[in-house]
């Protein structure tokens, strides 16, 4: 099964070195055991920006964007038996958030792929 | 694990899994023996089994399993009353270890790659059969239950726990419980590391319409296999060179069959359907194979070819001659009749029937093709295009008759009647035209 991780969080901060390092090693060890395929994290929202489609109009928006409440900041691809590994996975690196990162709140977003097929 | 695994034991299941390799590895240095090791990471699952469904699972459950495990492997040696110096040594350490609160960050820190590949090559002992190895591999990398492998194979629940309480005694026997493979012998131990994944792989390929998922499954687990074995051995060509062929392949799986369960042919498949991404990872490590000067070698030759068909947008637009290349490559390796065989398929394709004729001519004595029904369908196909037909009707009863698939049956039963329905309508004169045409096709091609 693949699925996708996605890290949504209020938090606006970067990431501490102690995080960054436990996050990596942590990469390293899902890497060896073949089941991470693709990870990333994202820039800010504000640099980003957003094609939007309303009201049959096409509008190009810069940031930084008010209503923004949680927001992506980055996402893993894995390859995974069953939604339990899937939840033992995400429970780990939240885990990993609330040891390095005190007071850090936000979501680990589980989304399997939809598979081609009849 | 003799039990079934009910709903509420997968959550526990499935951090272990997660966990296994580490338990696994960490127990193995500390005993000097991978089979002991495994037994009693075993023995710490089915405590976690046990206690989370009460107790819930620990905020740690790693380093929890961790602890659970080097307490049995503690039990373990004091129950062996410490005959030897060298465990004395050990349950000193362990003792002192203990006292201390487990941690899961320097777990984290311990570098288990080499650890890892030991396993590995041990579960994948040359001297260990196939099945053996494919069920030790499972076990002990993969982190698959007894009955899990057992469903995966088909095969009853006893026979694999037989399997590996044989393998494991073998290993025992032949001193081989804790044996590292020296750098200079990695690519001579790695082939036999690679014929079992690839045994897994296609296992779980072949039964892809199965009715049990954990058949399929064992497609994954064999790609699984393949990148921490990539991951492990990042220089050995070969392991790129299968990784490559098992990614291509199973980029095809949505498409390989219909609604019904029933195969699809390669050259039927709705191309829509492949797996983009993972055909994308497999030229990755096709790139990797050939950049490491692999590019010649058996499984970097299959993915070659893989490939190939990987990259055509239709089926029309396969590169048939350059397949054509890489079945005569791979002949040069492996002198199979099989290959020669499919060389031929490749040639008629390409548009030389003739010359793809005299080879699958040349195999008609071949003990391996008696009675395979490919070698007259595929003689049958050359000859219908060669516009011979009353001999293509021949070939084509012949391959119905030796088909043991009734599917296959009816469809060279039917080509059968379709080659005999062109005897009837073509006379000598439409049949000389037809192989005329081909042949203005042939000069135009060779001769430029």
């Amino acid at each position: 099964m693949r699925v996708m991780y996605i890290m949504k969080s209020t938090h606006e901060g970067l990431p501490t070195p102690g995080f960054i390092a436990a996050a990596h090693k942590l990469a390293e060890r899902e890497i060896k055991a073949g089941r991470m395929l693709d990870n990333g994290g994202l820039m800010p929202l504000a640099m980003g920006k957003q094609v939007r489609l309303a009201g049959g109009n096409l509008s190009v928006i810069d940031g930084p964007f008010a209503e923004a409440k949680e927001v992506v900041g980055g996402y893993a691809i894995f390859e995974l038996p069953g939604m339990e590994e899937a939840v033992a996975m995400a429970t780990e690196f939240m885990q990993l958030h609330k040891e390095q990162m005190p007071g850090w709140e936000g979501v680990c977003e589980i989304r399997t792929f939809a598979s081609p097929g009849p | 694990m003799t039990t079934a695994i009910t709903d509420a034991h997968r959550a526990v299941v499935a951090v272990w899994r997660i966990e296994q390799p580490r338990l696994i590895t960490s127990l193995a240095r500390m005993l000097r023996d991978v089979p002991l090791a495994e037994d009693l990471t075993q023995e710490a699952l089915l405590a976690a089994i046990e206690r989370w469904p009460s107790t819930g699972v620990p905020e740690k459950p790693g380093a929890w399993l961790m602890a659970a495990a080097k307490r049995k492997a503690l039990d373990h040696l004091r129950r062996r009353r410490m005959l030897e110096r060298k465990h004395l040594l050990i349950i000193s350490d362990m003792e002192a270890e203990q006292g201390a609160v487990p941690d899961l960050d320097s777990d984290l820190d311990d570098d288990i790659g080499d650890e890892m590949l030991r396993l590995i090559f041990t579960a994948c002992h040359p001297r260990l059969s196939h099945e053996a190895r494919a069920a030790l591999a499972l076990r002990m990398v993969c982190g698959l239950t007894t009955s899990e492998i057992a469903r995966a194979f088909l095969v009853p629940e006893a026979t694999i726990a037989q399997r590996v309480v044989r393998a494991k005694r073998t290993l025992s026997e032949s001193g081989l419980t804790y044996e590292t493979p020296r750098r200079d012998e990695l690519s001579e131990r790695l082939s036999s590391v690679l014929e079992v994944i690839y045994l897994i792989f296609n296992e779980g390929y072949t039964a892809a319409h199965g009715d049990d998922w954990l058949r399929p499954q064992l497609c994954d687990e064999g790609l699984r296999l393949g990148r921490v074995l990539v991951a492990l051995a990042p220089l050995e060509p070969e392991a790129h060179g299968l990784l490559a062929l098992m990614e291509l392949n199973a980029s095809r799986t949505a498409a390989r069959t219909d609604m019904a369960g029933e195969p699809i042919l390669l050259l039927d498949q709705n191309r829509v359907l492949w797996d983009q991404h993972q055909i994308r990872r497999g030229m990755q490590a096709l790139g990797q194979a050939r950049a490491l000067g692999g590019a010649g070698a058996f499984y970097a030759i299959q993915a070659a070819i893989a490939a190939c068909h990987a990259q055509a947008r239709t089926a029309g637009a396969t590169d048939w001659s350059r397949i054509a290349g890489y079945y005569a490559e791979l002949t040069g390796i492996v002198p199979s009749p099989i290959v020669a065989l499919n060389r031929a398929v490749a040639i008629g394709m390409a548009g030389d029937p003739r010359a793809a004729l005299a080879i699958v001519d040349g195999l008609a004595d071949e003990p391996a093709l008696k009675t395979y029904h490919l070698r007259p369908s595929v003689r049958g196909d050359l000859l219908q295009k060669l516009g011979r037909h009353a001999e293509a009707q021949a070939a084509f009863e012949e391959a119905a008759a030796l088909a043991t698939n009734r599917r296959e049956q009816g469809l060279l039963r039917r080509r059968a009647a379709e080659a005999a329905a062109a005897v009837a309508d073509h006379g000598r004169e439409s049949k000389t035209i037809a192989c005329a045409s081909i042949e203005n096709r042939e000069r135009r091609r060779t001769g430029g």
